[in-house]
């Protein structure tokens, strides 16, 4: 329930202004909530007056638990020419779906935009038994504000047990804020997800820079939240004849509500490439190339081999590669089918961001590198050496 | 103006398990000051300084952090990097919290004794669990907006607003935002600084506040352990992969054949 202290309030309308579901209005200087109120508590934080206020149980008893049932996975869109959903979002439709059969509930997804609602098939076609459509031209741009607002009222709305983000920038800065809008557990960055026979979403994650795996339940609170992390599960085959059910949801959002703007978002980088995690195959390149210059022979070998060009921290910190190249904790997570390490040691940070790569070559000189330890194929050997031989040769084989 | 820099004390260097026992084995690893969090320190000074130099209004930094009485030198280290003072949040009541319990903690600590601040500085992630939660969820205890990833900041007193750069996932992007806000900031130099002997007499000058639990609220359930959704149930060491065959010759040509026999294997590379 959403209690307003009268005496508090001022009758300010910051609070109808900024519900994303018009359900407070201000009669006689003082609000007044509705029964559409979904208990988003959008307008809790706005209130000048701290005159609202939303009860939230920290503990749920048992029978409160089961009130809470269904599967719900963030449908994360990006642009590519036009919109699409991103494959986390896909990869994770899928585990939900594996999670919701196995408590034999639905599995629903939360698709925001301006105008992409011809979406809602891939999502079923993926799995999705029931899609909340939220479209509103402030929505085709993400922004923190916004999307919490409409989220946390349909997850209060519809009670789910399970809701899910990908691990994306996105994921990792909206999901913490609805988390704590709705007073529940969250865990960052999960590599393995299940269900316990108590019910309970079992959500495993790397932790001290993946030295050690930690798994954890949120045994008293609904929904359980968890960001996946990218690439870790994969995605279905999409099944066109699917069909499920589409519930739009109105929205009405205030451009007062969403206090940050975007002012330039252009600076991209400039070269046409395949994001590295979306790459087949990987060509990284480490501190033991020496010079900045030696990256064309890297450059040179992935043209060979048709694969991207990716790297460790080090050569991010020395300004050779931008960050979105690097493989690791602090960059990405990859699962190539192909991961060829050249001149990359293998420290723990780098390894838990490539190791479910299917095959890893190494191409190392020190043949104690911790690199060596994780892959399938190494050469101990010169790179600088090793690198153009490997080009010449390649280059034979397509001749003959 | 004040500004409120929130960090974090973690292990240095690898932390491994104890495969008998399950636990994690803490001996003998060093503290240090997470270095995201440091990030966040060197640009509120660089703030300060910039506003020194313009004849700005003054900017008081303040370091504040949630944790065991050892978290004590890591804020000495903020004071001797340039901190004005410190709050240190030090209770066996705070202690096990998750990420919801220790953001609760922080942003009553902040009601409680500096609601008028302007900014709020995280570090992107602490290096230890890597949740990267505790920022945006501070936020919105606070009700203020957030902008994460950052890596430089150009502060607007006069309209009141922040501008940053921040890494999205292709690139960059120019955010602008109303204060008060929190930014969490990701990039930084990695120059260790050392400073010098007058910076760590000046430092011991300095205040550092101690806050109980009981300071914050009636209710002190909804801290450490007992206020925290979240329960690790279990911990174990990673699965790890077993290395392959490795080639140690003195003849690279031949390493070389026998690496492309291995792609063709595999299918990457066409045979004749
Ligand atoms: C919080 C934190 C987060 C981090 N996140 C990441 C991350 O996301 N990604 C990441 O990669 N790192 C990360 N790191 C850094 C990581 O610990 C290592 O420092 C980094 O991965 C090392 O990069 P490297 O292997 O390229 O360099 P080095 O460790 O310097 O290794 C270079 C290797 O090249 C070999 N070599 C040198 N010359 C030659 C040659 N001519 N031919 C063949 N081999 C040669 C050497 O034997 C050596 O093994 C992180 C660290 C911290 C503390
Ligand atoms: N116990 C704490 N005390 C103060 N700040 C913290 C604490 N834990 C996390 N933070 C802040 O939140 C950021 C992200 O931490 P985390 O969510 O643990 O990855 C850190 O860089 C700190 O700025």
């Amino acid at each position: 329930m959403l209690q307003i202290d009268l005496e508090a309030c001022n009758g300010c309308k910051l609070c109808e202004k900024t519900c994303p579901f018009a359900a407070i209005v201000v009669v006689n200087k003082k609000a007044k909530v509705l029964e559409n109120c979904t208990l988003c508590g959008a307008c809790v934080n706005v209130c000048p007056q701290h005159a609202l206020n939303i009860e939230r149980p920290a503990q749920l008893s048992p029978e409160e638990l089961t009130k809470y049932s269904g599967v719900c996975i963030f449908a994360e869109c990006e642009i590519k020419n036009e919109p699409q959903i991103k494959p986390v979002a896909l990869q994770i439709l899928e585990k939900g779906r594996i999670l919701a059969d196995k408590l034999e509930e639905d599995l629903s997804t939360i698709l925001l935009g301006a105008k992409n609602s011809q979406l809602t098939q891939t999502l079923i076609s993926h799995g999705a038994d029931k899609v909340y459509l939220c479209q509103h031209p402030l929505l085709e741009q993400y922004s923190t504000e916004g999307f919490t607002n409409i989220i946390a009222g349909v997850i209060m709305q519809e009670k789910f047990s399970i809701i899910l983000f990908g691990a994306t920038p996105t994921g990792r800065d909206l999901a913490p804020r609805i988390a704590a809008r709705l007073k529940v557990g969250l865990t960052a960055d999960c590599t393995g997800l299940d269900i316990n026979e108590d019910r309970q979403l079992v959500q495993t994650r790397p932790a001290f820079g993946g030295n050690i795996m930690a798994s954890i339940l949120s045994p008293y609170t609904r929904p359980q939240l968890a960001t996946v992390r990218p690439n870790v599960f994969p995605k279905g085959t999409p099944n066109p004849e699917r069909t499920g059910t589409i519930k739009e949801i109105p929205v009405k959002l205030n451009p007062k509500g969403i206090r940050t703007k975007i002012i330039d978002s252009a600076i991209t980088q400039k070269e046409e490439t395949i994001p590295i995690e979306e790459a087949d195959i990987l060509i990284s390149a480490g501190r033991g190339i020496q010079t900045k210059e030696n990256l064309e022979l890297i450059k040179e070998l992935a043209e060979e081999l048709n694969g991207t060009m990716s790297c460790s921290r080090s050569l991010v910190d020395l300004g050779w590669l931008p960050h979105s190249f690097q493989v690791g904790q602090s960059g990405k997570t990859v699962s190539p089918k192909l991961y060829i390490a050249l001149g990359i040691s293998g420290a723990i940070q780098h390894l838990v961001g490539m190791s479910s790569s299917d095959i890893i070559i190494a191409i190392n000189k020190d043949p104690d590198a911790p690199i060596f330890k994780v892959a399938d194929f190494g050469i101990v050997g010169d790179i600088l050496e090793i690198v153009p031989i490997l080009i010449k040769q390649l280059r034979e084989l397509k001749k003959n | 103006m004040k500004i409120i820099v929130c960090i974090k004390q973690v292990p240095a260097g690898e932390v491994k398990i104890n495969p008998e026992t399950g636990t994690l084995i803490r001996e003998g690893v060093q503290s240090i000051l997470n270095p995201f969090c440091e990030y966040a320190l060197d640009e509120a000074i660089r703030i300060k300084k910039e506003q020194e130099e313009r004849g700005g209004e003054e900017v008081e930094v303040i370091v504040l952090t949630m944790g065991p009485p050892q978290a004590r030198s890591a804020l000495l280290r903020c004071l001797e990097l340039g901190a004005d003072r410190a709050i240190l949040l030090c209770d066996r009541k705070f202690a096990g919290a998750d990420t919801l319990a220790t953001s609760l903690a922080l942003s009553e600590a902040i009601q409680k004794f500096e609601e008028d601040f302007t900014l709020i500085f995280t570090g992107k992630q602490a290096i230890d669990g890597d949740t990267a939660q505790v920022g945006p969820e501070l936020a919105e205890h606070l009700g203020i907006p957030q902008i994460t990833y950052v890596t430089s900041t150009n502060l607007i007193p006069e309209r009141r607003r922040i501008q940053v750069e921040r890494e999205t996932e292709n690139g960059y992007e120019i955010v602008e935002c109303k204060l008060p806000a929190l930014v969490s900031v990701s990039s930084g130099s990695n120059i260790l600084r050392i400073p010098s002997f007058k910076e760590i007499i000046n430092a011991r000058r300095k205040v550092i506040k101690n806050v109980i639990a009981d300071d914050l609220s009636k209710d002190t359930s909804r801290f450490g352990l007992s206020g925290s959704p979240t329960q690790v149930a279990k911990i174990f060491p990673p699965k790890s992969r077993t290395g392959g065959q490795k080639i140690e010759s003195d003849d690279p040509e031949a390493a070389v054949s026998r690496l492309i026999e291995f792609l063709q294997e595999n299918v990457f590379v066409d045979k004749e």
